[in-house]
């Protein structure tokens, strides 16, 4: 029999008893509905979190800070050396204890590894406020928004090496600073308010050249090297305090992902960690594929739950088609091609489950992503929630083409082993 | 069995000593019981016996779609035992034509899809099938019935389109097993003219197994089953 006869039989055959295949693809529907919806719930959120990522910082820059003192050893209390030990300090996280300090020595060290470049401390000043005028509101600087891309939503990003001193705001400051529209905003020269060491009120005066959209992580304000470096000036108000910085930042060659790790190492030796951007939403994004992993489980069991389906369904089928397989086997049908014939059934089965199921979700959740986009996540701009792409949707199709066809074993060899006569026989 | 047709060379079938039992112990039923029968070509041969005797078993055996338990079977001098699957669904396919009691029309399928089944088991091509498949049907005056259900038919036109399947793989040999069985009088008359008169202008081999020694009194030579086993083999006057 040619595989073309043989397709076209399993079709033929599969739309025969139009309501138990209807039945039987049902519950494949739901499996493939579920996976497209929590797949594409995954890829969605990923999208997003990658996009806020690259606000955080450029692809190219290690995030240098110096372990925690107690963290290296496993918890034993480590020695003094005034050569490599670092100032520490309590961090207000109850759980993770202290955290340590870079200072001037230790960037010198870095600055001595192969394969970084650019060395710079990460300078953190304590902002009062953020004003126009008469208009004051709270507002905290990222550390390592100089050197990040924001996430805009009007105006330009911040110029690394400029010298004029720029910020870039959250849009949400436009409204409140009384700026009018976020395109009228940019430009605008605003007030930082600061208290230096000294107790002393100060304010720097920058240029916004940038609004951001809302975001889940980073929701701060970004400021470029030269605000950032004047903001440290002034707050340090003359005193010749060594200097203590949470982090420092370096270049490294992205290409070379073998000198990285060396680099990486190298900076561990010295008692530092250094992360990518990637690294520090490692934990992040296991998170979001531990959420979706959960979701795609359920979907998992209902194509388990579908599979036996298909097997009830398929052996209930050569049942009733005894007769006709011992014909097709009086008549010189091969083992083989009866195996086919019934294999294909199953996976003509998953095809529609598969198609059906993935369609519906794909209508279901543009609407659905479309109303939540408008409605309770609209704080969140550039957020679909879900995201369909093409390849995951054949992929899943393809996969339960296969759930099928592995559930049509069972029946399909049944039906191939029946001999002629007995099946003749049967009334 | 002092003359045969077509006595030279190996005959179509020699079964040798074929015995076929079911269980086993004390329990064993013995179906045939030391069988040996030759067919020519050209022949037609009734095979005549009770409901229960062994003549379904025998036919099943000759027509390759049971294996002997004891003896052998040579379809033109070859043992059917040393062939592999392949062979032997190859000369199902294209050697025999089969026509039961029951019709084994497929309804979900129109009446020239049934007719050419076989071709379509041996891998012809869609409109060469359809040729063969129409040309069958208009030998039988069935033309008209081609895209017709085969459920929509009457029980001689079935079993007529039956016929049209059996043949339409132009095969050596028909194996009919009770082919009027599920037709009033008339029309069984109808379809065993139409068996004979392909058996005499076509020289198509003819074995009809039947309780019906009408039936069998039609064919050339009778072979008359017993409790598994041959009791008279003798040639008659066929109508």
């Amino acid at each position: 029999m040619r595989t073309s006869d043989l397709l076209r039989a399993a079709a033929a055959n599969t739309v025969r008893s139009k309501l138990r295949t209807t039945l039987t693809a049902l519950a494949l529907v739901v499996g493939a509905f579920t996976l497209t919806l929590t797949t594409a719930l995954g890829a969605g959120v990923t999208d997003y979190v990658t996009r806020q990522v690259d606000s955080l910082g450029a692809q190219d820059v290690l995030v240098i800070t110096a372990a925690p003192p107690t963290a290296a050893a496993g918890g034993d209390p480590v020695a003094y050396d005034p050569e490599t030990s670092t100032p520490a300090a309590a961090s207000a996280n109850p759980l993770g204890g202290g955290s340590a300090a870079l200072t001037d020595a230790r960037l010198e060290q870095l600055e001595g590894i192969d394969g970084l470049a650019v060395v710079e401390p990460v300078t953190t000043a304590a902002l009062d406020y953020v004003g126009v005028g008469a208009a004051r509101y709270l507002v905290s600087i990222d550390p390592t928004s100089s050197i990040g891309r924001a996430d805009l939503l009007a105006g330009a990003q911040l110029e690394r090496d400029a010298a004029e001193l720029q910020l870039v705001l959250p849009v949400g400051y436009v409204q409140a600073l009384g700026l009018g529209d976020p395109a009228a905003a940019v430009g605008t020269v605003v007030d930082l308010g600061l208290t230096d060491v000294l107790g002393q009120p100060r304010e720097v005066r920058a240029r916004l050249v940038g609004l951001t959209n809302p975001s889940l992580l980073g929701g701060g304000a970004g400021a470029n090297a030269a605000l950032a470096d004047e903001l440290a000036t002034v707050q340090a108000a003359g005193v010749d305090a060594p200097a203590r910085y949470a982090a420092a930042t370096a270049r490294f060659d992205p290409d070379d992902a073998g000198a990285l790790a060396a680099v990486k190492e190298e900076v561990a030796g010295l008692g530092m960690t250094a992360q990518t951007v990637e690294d520090q939403l490692g934990l992040l994004t296991t998170v979001i594929s531990g959420i979706t992993g959960v979701l795609s489980a359920f979907a998992v069991v209902a194509l388990v739950a579908a599979a036996f389906g298909i097997v009830n369904t398929l052996l209930m089928s050569v049942q009733e088609r005894t007769r006709e397989i011992g014909l097709m086997k009086a008549l010189g049908m091969s083992n083989g091609r009866v195996f086919g014939l019934f294999s294909l059934e199953a996976g003509f089965i998953g095809l529609l489950g598969g198609v059906v199921g993935v369609l519906a979700a794909v209508a279901v959740g543009t609407a659905l992503s479309a109303a939540l986009s408008a409605g309770p996540l609209a704080d969140l701009g550039g957020l679909d929630v879900l995201l369909f792409r093409p390849g995951t949707a054949v992929a899943i199709v393809v996969l339960i083409m296969g759930v099928a066809l592995l559930a049509g074993t069972l029946p399909a060899r049944r039906a191939a082993r029946q001999t002629p006569i007995s099946a003749l026989r049967y009334e | 069995m002092k003359t045969s047709p077509a006595a030279q060379g190996p005959p179509l079938l020699r079964a040798r000593s074929l015995s076929r039992w079911y269980g086993s112990g004390a329990d064993r039923f013995h179906a045939l019981t030391d069988v040996s029968l030759d067919i020519h070509r050209g022949e037609s041969v009734a095979v005549v016996g009770k409901s229960g005797s062994g003549k379904s078993t025998l036919m099943h055996l000759l027509a390759l779609l049971d294996a002997p338990d004891q003896g052998s079977l040579l379809l033109e001098g070859a043992d059917v035992a040393t062939l592999d699957r392949r062979r032997l669904d190859a000369a199902r396919n294209q050697r025999f034509g089969f026509v039961f009691q029951q019709f084994f029309l497929n309804p979900a399928q129109s009446v020239l899809e049934n007719v050419v089944l076989p071709l379509t088991i041996a891998g012809v091509a869609r409109p060469e099938r359809h040729r063969r498949g129409m040309a069958v049907l208009e030998q039988l005056g069935m033309a008209d019935k081609a895209r017709n259900r085969a459920t929509a038919l009457s029980g001689g036109q079935k079993q007529r389109v039956v016929i049209a399947r059996a043949l339409v793989g132009e095969p050596d040999l028909i194996f009919a097993d009770e082919p009027t069985g599920n037709l009033d009088s008339a029309t069984g008359t109808v379809v065993e003219d139409e068996l004979f008169a392909l058996h005499r202008e076509r020289g198509i081999t003819l074995v009809v197994v039947t309780h019906d020694e009408d039936l069998a009194a039609r064919c050339r030579r009778q072979v008359h089953v017993h409790d598994g086993r041959i009791v008279s083999d003798r040639l008659g006057d066929a109508a």
